[in-house]
């Protein structure tokens, strides 16, 4: 009986821990889905993580990594990227993959491959077979942003692209860079943490 | 009732229970056991497993068997309790248990290393097909296809270094070819496990880890990782494909020209790589 209180309350507790789903405002066949980068959350429960944030369909930022869109449509992301650089560990994550005209942009600009070392998150779906670097920002770069919601007068880069969702499902997403500062090569806490780097794509 | 009796009843019992076990194991999961023949590799596993069962068996049956008819012949009637018979050493018993024991944990120990040692892509072997290290007991002859497996939390991506090393995220073999994986990882540990091909290989950050195999039929095939990693590690799963001869050149052509931009970042093609910033800050 104990073993299953134990187990019970695990669950629960796993369960009630994760950060909200998310719908995505969806017309003609696209959804649009703006989401945000940032170096540190700024907030508590862990000020200091690194972490995404999107915008709901009132345009309001929310602190969670759960998104719902629509099945057989297609996604258009907009990242506005405020973290800084740190470098993929595989530069073979530095070429968009799995996107609408195998290509994103990057403050307007159309980009085939990112340098490697310019880069700051990627945001990749394996089961979609998406997979986009995200530029940093300049560690030089004025006015950073170090509370969120960050806002756009802060420097940033503004990253699109667009990719398809194909039949109901639910995907996992996450982050290829070791971004999680002060842990073991990156790779505790907000890479570990569903929430923080790490998502669901629920395609309904 | 005298023990020769016992004995006698005991061993008529288990002979039976092992012939029929054999038979049903020989005729009914022979043919199913696990993981098949999708490659030589594959296929000497499930020979082994086959051996392992059909001997393995009878013993398990023969401890249960003598274990049961104990506990059913010589349990304490109701009623006074009192000492059984004193117990006396069996010296041909304990010989003969001893020696059937050890000669078969002898002869499994040689079917498994003559397994080991043989040439990988030999029609008498396959390498086993576990990683081997960076120092491979056994090498194929000829000129194996080397695919390189770079583990990363949390999927697995492919470079073929005589293919100008291009990196995929997808794993494609050509059938009849050995195969010679180099498994390495550039974070945490992971395993790379081609389940159907019957290759396991620990992917470990810093080593090069061997493993051979030769895939014989053209289909899908499971990729995992056997090796619990973090968040992720459950959906650590991929599927990898055994193409024809020139399915796989048509293959490996468009995977150059498309990964072509990302080529021209990697890393020159090395057997472990150590990727900076191995700490990672802000």
């Amino acid at each position: 009986m104990i073993v299953i209180l134990l187990v019970a309350w695990y669950v629960v507790g796993y369960v009630i821990s994760l950060p909200p789903t998310v719908p995505q405002a969806s017309a003609a066949g696209v959804t649009n889905v703006t989401v945000q980068t940032v170096a540190s959350y700024g907030r508590p429960p862990h000020p200091d993580w690194v972490s995404y944030l999107v915008k709901n369909e009132s345009g309001q930022w929310v602190h969670s990594t759960i998104w719902k869109v629509p099945a057989n449509s297609i996604v258009r992301v907009t990242v506005l990227q405020y973290d800084g650089q740190s470098g993929l560990r595989n530069p073979f994550l530095g070429q968009p993959r799995g996107v609408v005209g195998g290509t994103m942009t990057v403050n307007g600009k159309p980009l085939k491959v990112l340098n490697p070392d310019e880069a700051s998150h990627t945001f990749t779906i394996p089961d979609l077979g998406v997979s986009v670097p995200l530029k940093g920002i300049a560690d030089d770069a004025p006015n950073q942003c170090a509370v969120t919601p960050c806002t756009l007068g802060q420097a940033h880069y503004t990253i699109t692209f667009e990719f398809r969702t194909g039949k109901p499902g639910l995907h996992r997403w996450q982050c290829f860079v070791p971004c999680a500062a002060g842990w073991l090569y990156g790779f505790g806490g907000p890479m570990q943490t569903v929430g923080w780097m790490d998502g669901f794509i629920k395609v309904v | 009732m005298d023990s020769r009796t016992d004995i006698t009843r005991a061993v008529i019992v288990w002979v039976v229970l092992a012939i029929v076990a054999d038979l049903l194991i020989g005729f009914l999961l022979a043919p199913h056991m696990p993981p098949g023949h999708f490659s030589n590799t594959a296929s000497d596993q499930t020979e082994i497993n086959n051996i392992l069962a059909l001997i393995l068996t009878p013993i398990g049956l023969g401890v249960v068997t003598f274990f049961v008819y104990a506990l059913v012949s010589f349990r304490q009637p109701a009623g006074a309790i009192e000492d059984g018979p004193p117990l006396r050493g069996d010296r041909r018993l304990q010989l003969g248990w001893v020696g059937v024991t050890t000669t078969v944990v002898i002869v499994l120990a040689i079917v498994g290393t003559i397994e080991l040692l043989q040439a990988p892509n030999s029609q008498a072997g396959s390498g086993a097909g576990g990683g081997q290290g960076a120092s491979a007991i056994s090498h194929p002859s000829g000129n194996p296809l080397q695919v390189q497996v770079i583990a990363q939390q949390w999927q697995f991506t492919y470079r073929y270094p005589q293919y100008g090393g291009v990196e995929t995220f997808s794993l494609a073999l050509p059938v009849g070819r050995t195969v010679e994986f180099h498994v390495t990882s550039i974070d945490a540990i992971h395993s790379f496990w081609a389940y159907q091909l019957g290759v396991k290989a620990d992917a470990v950050p810093g080593a090069d880890n061997v493993a051979f195999t030769t895939p014989e039929h053209m289909g899908l095939f499971e990729v995992r990782c056997a090796e619990l990693c973090g968040l992720w590690h459950g959906y650590m799963y991929s599927r990898g494909h055994v193409l024809s001869s020139a399915g796989f050149s048509k293959w490996i052509a468009h995977a150059q020209i498309a990964n072509a931009p990302a080529t021209h970042y990697l890393p020159k093609y090395a057997h472990v790589y150590y990727p900076l910033p191995l700490q990672r800050g802000g």
